[in-house]
């Protein structure tokens, strides 16, 4: 069985030959996997048991007085095994390497949640595990390379090009073309060569799918505004696609950085165009000789140049609008969703609050408004009080 | 049949690749004026990329200095066309898709050719994806150069094999350049295989660090194509010219001596 590698024009396999075989493989089991009882039954224990799914939806009760007369609801990701919804990935793709017979799992990661996703699962399969996490990220997120360390997973130091998440997608993809017969790539957004857009997005696709669910019995309607934060993509696609459908409005937040307007920012859709970055044909920060820019965010997460391809697809067949919200802004939010709601969100999910922020009391009134939470921002700690110290001094 | 073809013929063709900036653009006209008289059969020039999958330290080093020189496409073209009709090795141009893409792949094929590229390498563009972009250049005489793989299956190798001219660029290892841990797979399998699927030359590159290792893959093949091994002996050099040709020739004539010793 093949399937499309394109999202409209964007996607595909923009890749070295070696990778080729990979690829195929891996498309050939993904598809198979989705029509197996055995795997599907295995997977959904697994996101219930150890996960902790269904996440709740939370009706956001400080949230929306602070708003006037709309309604607030948070998908709360942020409350699954190891804090964000990389893990529902991380288990999928896991599992399925095992099931490929693969021992050792190669990934990437910037803030460090996915890496720590990977490592859960690896351990949890009693798989070999290398996590490539760029120089500046290991620095500014060192819980989680702790975590990563304790599970048994190795973190090894990317020190080419920016040192950051882009450079670690790199090392990983060169570590996966040179052990590519014994090792599986888990790559953690909706992002790279095809098939890997469309797999991910299979497995973060029950965010939508439970959020829709619970909406209907609680409201007995469907929200008017589905919002979430946008890196490579993959909590946005997760809860955007089961709503694609409807007559609900998507919003893609990206992270505007110190502002789209300096340049520093990591707004792919919103301050890009389409190039090839990482495997795949999408909207990309690149300069006019084609040179990856390096992205800014005060949020790891989120501080990568590209964006999956079908966020590109969404973007310019208008079903989702991509907007962006700055690291003042999403600080702001920080504090204002813990004050508010009692939840200490993470800073990716933070861009998504500040949007509602900003713009939701302009809403119809009576409108509601799903959030998703995306992580819990424990691992945040050292970014805030750094900032709050620089405010002071 | 084409000048890259036609170099293959005489003898087994060695093949070097050097960044085109690396460590600015003078230097790189220096060298393949250089490379050229030292008796270098293909002169393989890279386009640096901020983000070069394919490749190991050696060029990912050589990419970033040659960035920070201020290097670019268009810089890249016009220096090629100031050598034009100056060299007796055919010129082949390796770029990643990125950088075709800011560029315009039309127009990137009608300055290419124009400055006397006659073939094109791009080790992110699988065939399958190709076609745009291996028109362009076809349709400005320029060729398109696929790369194989030890893990290609039979039906793939086939399908490349229909769509390659120039040469076949055969990958010897499963991994990036200038991988010399690794070691290839036995040669002679992999070349006996493909020989079933193409009467192109072959030649064969990635991990060809020694003029051992280029004697025995230009034993098994028609030519080896030699690049971050090259580069590592050329980088202490920085722009000294005195160095750059002391080094050069020393190295290009071992490669030389091992390549012909394998016809």
């Amino acid at each position: 069985m093949k399937t499309s590698v394109y999202f409209g024009v964007f996607g595909g396999q923009y890749v070295p030959e070696t990778l080729v075989p990979a690829l195929d493989e891996l498309e050939a089991a993904h598809l198979a996997s989705l029509e197996d009882e055995s795997f599907n039954a295995e997977l959904n224990a697994l996101l219930r048991d150890y996960s902790g799914r269904p996440t709740p939806l939370w009706h956001a009760r400080g949230i929306s007085e602070s708003l006037g007369d709309v309604k607030v609801y948070l998908k709360r990701e942020d409350l699954n095994h190891t804090g964000a919804h990389k893990i529902n990935n991380a288990l999928g793709q896991v599992l399925l390497a095992s099931k490929m017979g693969k021992r050792r799992i190669i990934a990437e990661t910037g803030a460090g949640q996915h890496g720590v996703a990977v490592a859960t699962a690896s351990a949890l399969f009693g798989l070999e595990c290398v996590v490539y996490m760029g120089e500046e990220d290991i620095r500014r997120q060192s819980p989680n390379v702790a975590r990563m360390e304790l599970l048994g997973t190795e973190v090894v130091p990317v020190l080419s090009g920016t040192r950051t998440l882009k450079d670690a997608v790199n090392e990983a993809i060169r570590d996966w073309v040179t052990n590519v017969e014994d090792s599986f790539y888990v790559i953690g957004s909706v992002m790279g060569p095809h098939p890997y857009p469309l797999m991910v997005r299979n497995f973060q696709r029950i965010i939508g799918v439970e959020a829709r669910a619970q909406m209907l019995e609680r409201e007995g309607r469907l929200p008017d505004q589905v919002v979430a934060c946008v890196g490579g993509g993959s909590n946005a696609i997760g809860i955007f696609h089961a709503f694609l459908d409807d007559p609900v409005a998507l919003v893609g937040v990206e992270a505007a950085g110190r502002g789209l307007e300096t340049g520093l920012h990591a707004a792919a859709v919103s301050g890009g165009r389409p190039g090839v970055l990482h495997g795949s044909y999408s909207y990309a920060l690149y300069d006019e000789d084609g040179q990856i820019l390096p992205a800014h965010s005060i949020s790891a997460g989120l501080d990568y140049p590209g964006v999956g391809p079908e966020h590109s697809m969404l973007a310019d067949s208008g079903r989702a609008t991509y907007v962006s919200a700055t690291d003042d802004e999403a600080v702001d939010a920080f504090r204002l969703t813990c004050r508010l709601e009692g939840i200490i969100p993470a800073l990716e999910s933070s861009h998504a609050l500040a949007y509602v922020y900003r713009t939701a009391a302009s809403l119809p009134s009576g409108s509601i408004v799903l959030v998703n939470l995306s992580g819990r921002g424990d691992k945040d700690m050292d970014t805030i009080l750094s900032v709050e110290r620089s405010v002071r001094t | 049949m084409t000048r890259i073809s036609r170099a293959f013929e005489d003898r087994k063709a060695l093949v070097t690749y050097i960044t085109a900036g690396d460590p600015d653009l003078e230097t790189t006209a220096f060298l393949m004026r250089l490379l050229d008289e030292c008796g270098v059969d293909i002169l393989e020039v890279g386009i640096p990329f901020s983000d070069p999958l394919a490749d190991g330290p050696v060029i990912q080093r050589a990419g970033q200095r040659a960035l920070q020189g201020g290097t670019t496409l268009k810089r890249i073209l016009d220096m090629l066309k100031s050598l034009k009709g100056e060299l007796k090795a055919p010129l082949v141009l390796m770029g990643y898709m990125n950088n075709i893409i800011a560029y315009g792949a039309e127009a990137f094929a009608r300055d290419a050719a124009a400055a006397g590229v006659e073939g094109v390498i791009v080790p992110d563009l699988p065939f399958h994806q190709c076609d745009e972009v291996a028109g362009a250049l076809r349709s400005q005489g320029v060729e398109f150069i696929l790369m194989v793989t030890p893990n290609s299956t039979d039906e793939r190798i086939k399908a490349i094999a229909d769509r390659a001219s120039g040469f076949l660029y055969c990958v010897s290892l499963l991994g990036v350049t200038g991988n010399e841990e690794k070691g290839s797979a036995p040669l002679e399998n992999y070349i006996g295989r493909l020989r079933g699927f193409t009467d192109l030359p072959l030649a064969v590159g990635f991990g060809v660090s020694t003029p051992e290792r280029a004697r025995a893959a230009a034993r098994a093949a028609d030519g080896v194509i030699v690049g971050s091994a090259l580069i590592n002996r050329l980088e202490p050099c920085g722009a000294d010219r005195e160095c750059l040709r002391a080094s050069a020739t020393e190295f290009i004539g071992a490669f030389r001596a091992a390549v012909d010793s394998a016809g």
